[in-house]
């Protein structure tokens, strides 16, 4: 559970490198304050976000943020095979967006640390408006370089490198739709799994009827991602969003994730709904419970890498306030949004309820993920 | 032989963007008529922060990364 969170977000960091960079013009000045929180499974995790994004002159652009997150974990890994646990991870990311003509180069750092686990990723990317504006071509490239430890050993390190590669292609189609195309490639190379967390297999010398080691997954990871979106204006001004991920990868993950998302203006508010559906097959090497110790060269029985099925329902609202300016501010949003995640494992028991081998319900996942922010533009 | 067909794709992307932006394609939406893409409800990352962080709850809770984000949220609307 620590482990593969602690990748998950270095991965998210990394990831971010593309969302900022806007060829042709530089990003609005603008610094936003969020609080998150997710609550579900047995885990919570809250935190602030803290963005500031300023101009310096009229070819360059900064930015630095802040994150948090207090985790207070009691999930279904570590109740079954561990000890809860609370722990903090803080990240700082600082970037540099550089405007040329219609072309935009933009680099970014981000360090995170706790108690267990350092990430630190750099990222470059160039994104080129065409055609009139049409268009924007984005290329971007990130590097990753983790280390991994264990709090109750500290000779324990063991590294991480990841890097990643993007391709985004945002385009005009008419006065009302807009769409983007992305294409992202991630590798993984180092220890990839997580140091705690334990595999089940069948002991009959237990009474129980199993027992547990350490997972062991392959030292290598190649991911693949395509995605389309497509936003659709209406005629009474409001807005339709489509949106379609195919993901495949070197561990026999294949994914499909679809969403669907209607915007709302009323007076000074903006509402937002959304449904969004993921699908997944899993992982090679998981498996509820192994045959035998030692069963198969590679072992692993995080829920993530399972097969299962999760949807989301989304509900947000922004008020804008300042519409007309106020002192050196040209307007401020205060936005609330909640995010109910439902995942049907297919494959990953819950080995909690003590029921007797064999006879364990599948574990089903319901969180609730709040958001809380203030944004001002200046 | 998975990192070589990727790499094809890759190469065919830049080689159809690479002669696409030979070529001079009149701009069919015109500046002037993109007033309703410059509507904040028509952002496809309206506020980073927030879609960062829910697309790494996502990615926490799912065995899948990547191709979700937006490609750069130029749209010649400003």
């Amino acid at each position: 559970m620590k482990s593969i969170l602690k990748r998950i977000l270095a991965t998210a960091a990394l990831l971010g490198l593309g969302q900022a960079v806007h060829a042709g013009v530089l990003p609005d000045d603008r610094s936003d304050v969020l609080y998150h929180q997710y609550v579900g499974g047995g885990v919570e995790i809250d935190g602030p976000s803290i963005l500031v994004r300023k101009s310096i002159g009229k070819s360059v652009s900064v930015s630095a943020n802040y994150y948090v997150d207090m985790v207070s974990s009691a999930s279904i890994d570590v109740i079954t095979t561990a000890s809860p646990y609370t722990e903090e991870r803080t990240q700082y990311s600082l970037a540099a967006d550089y405007l040329r003509g219609n072309t935009t180069m933009s680099m970014g750092y981000t360090n995170s640390t706790e108690s267990d686990f350092d990430a630190n990723t750099y990222n470059l990317s160039i994104a080129q408006d065409m055609f009139g504006d049409l268009t924007t071509l984005t290329l971007s490239y990130a590097y990753g370089d983790d280390t991994v430890r264990r709090s109750d050993d500290p000779n324990f390190f063991r590294d991480n490198t990841r890097q990643h590669y993007g391709v985004g292609v945002t385009q005009i189609l008419t006065r009302n739709l807009i769409s983007a195309l992305n294409f992202e490639v991630i590798t993984d190379e180092g220890f990839l799994n997580n140091p705690y967390r334990s595999v089940r297999y069948l002991d009959p010398t237990n009474p129980i009827g199993y027992s547990f080691e350490a997972e062991l997954y392959p030292r290598t990871r190649t991911s693949t991602a395509v995605g389309v979106r497509a936003k659709y204006y209406l005629p009474y001004r409001a807005a339709l969003e489509a949106q379609y991920r195919f993901f495949t990868d070197t561990w026999d993950i294949e994914g499909h994730t679809a969403s669907i998302a209607y915007t709302h203006p009323w007076r000074d508010f903006i509402f937002t709904a959304k449904y969004r559906w993921h699908d997944q097959t899993g992982a090679h090497f998981f498996r509820d419970v192994f045959s035998r110790s030692e069963a198969t060269n590679f072992r692993g029985r995080d829920k993530e890498l399972s097969p299962l099925t999760s949807q989301t329902l989304k509900f947000s609202v922004a008020y804008e306030f300042f519409s007309n300016g106020m002192g050196f501010l040209d307007k401020g949003t205060v936005n609330f949004s909640y995010d109910h995640l439902m995942v049907d494992y297919n494959e990953f028991s819950d080995i909690s309820t003590g029921a007797v081998l064999g006879s364990e319900p599948l574990y089903h996942l319901d969180a609730n993920v709040f958001q809380l922010f203030v944004s001002f533009w200046y | 032989m998975y990192k070589a067909r990727i790499a094809r794709v890759l190469l065919t992307l830049l080689i159809v963007c690479g002669m696409s932006a030979c070529s001079s394609i009149e701009p069919w939406v015109k500046p002037y008529e993109r007033d309703r893409l410059a509507d904040p409800i028509m952002f496809l990352d309206a506020d980073p922060v927030s879609s960062a962080y829910i697309y790494h709850v996502y990615e926490a809770r799912e065995g899948a990364r990547g191709g979700e984000g937006t490609a750069g949220g130029g749209c010649g609307c400003n």
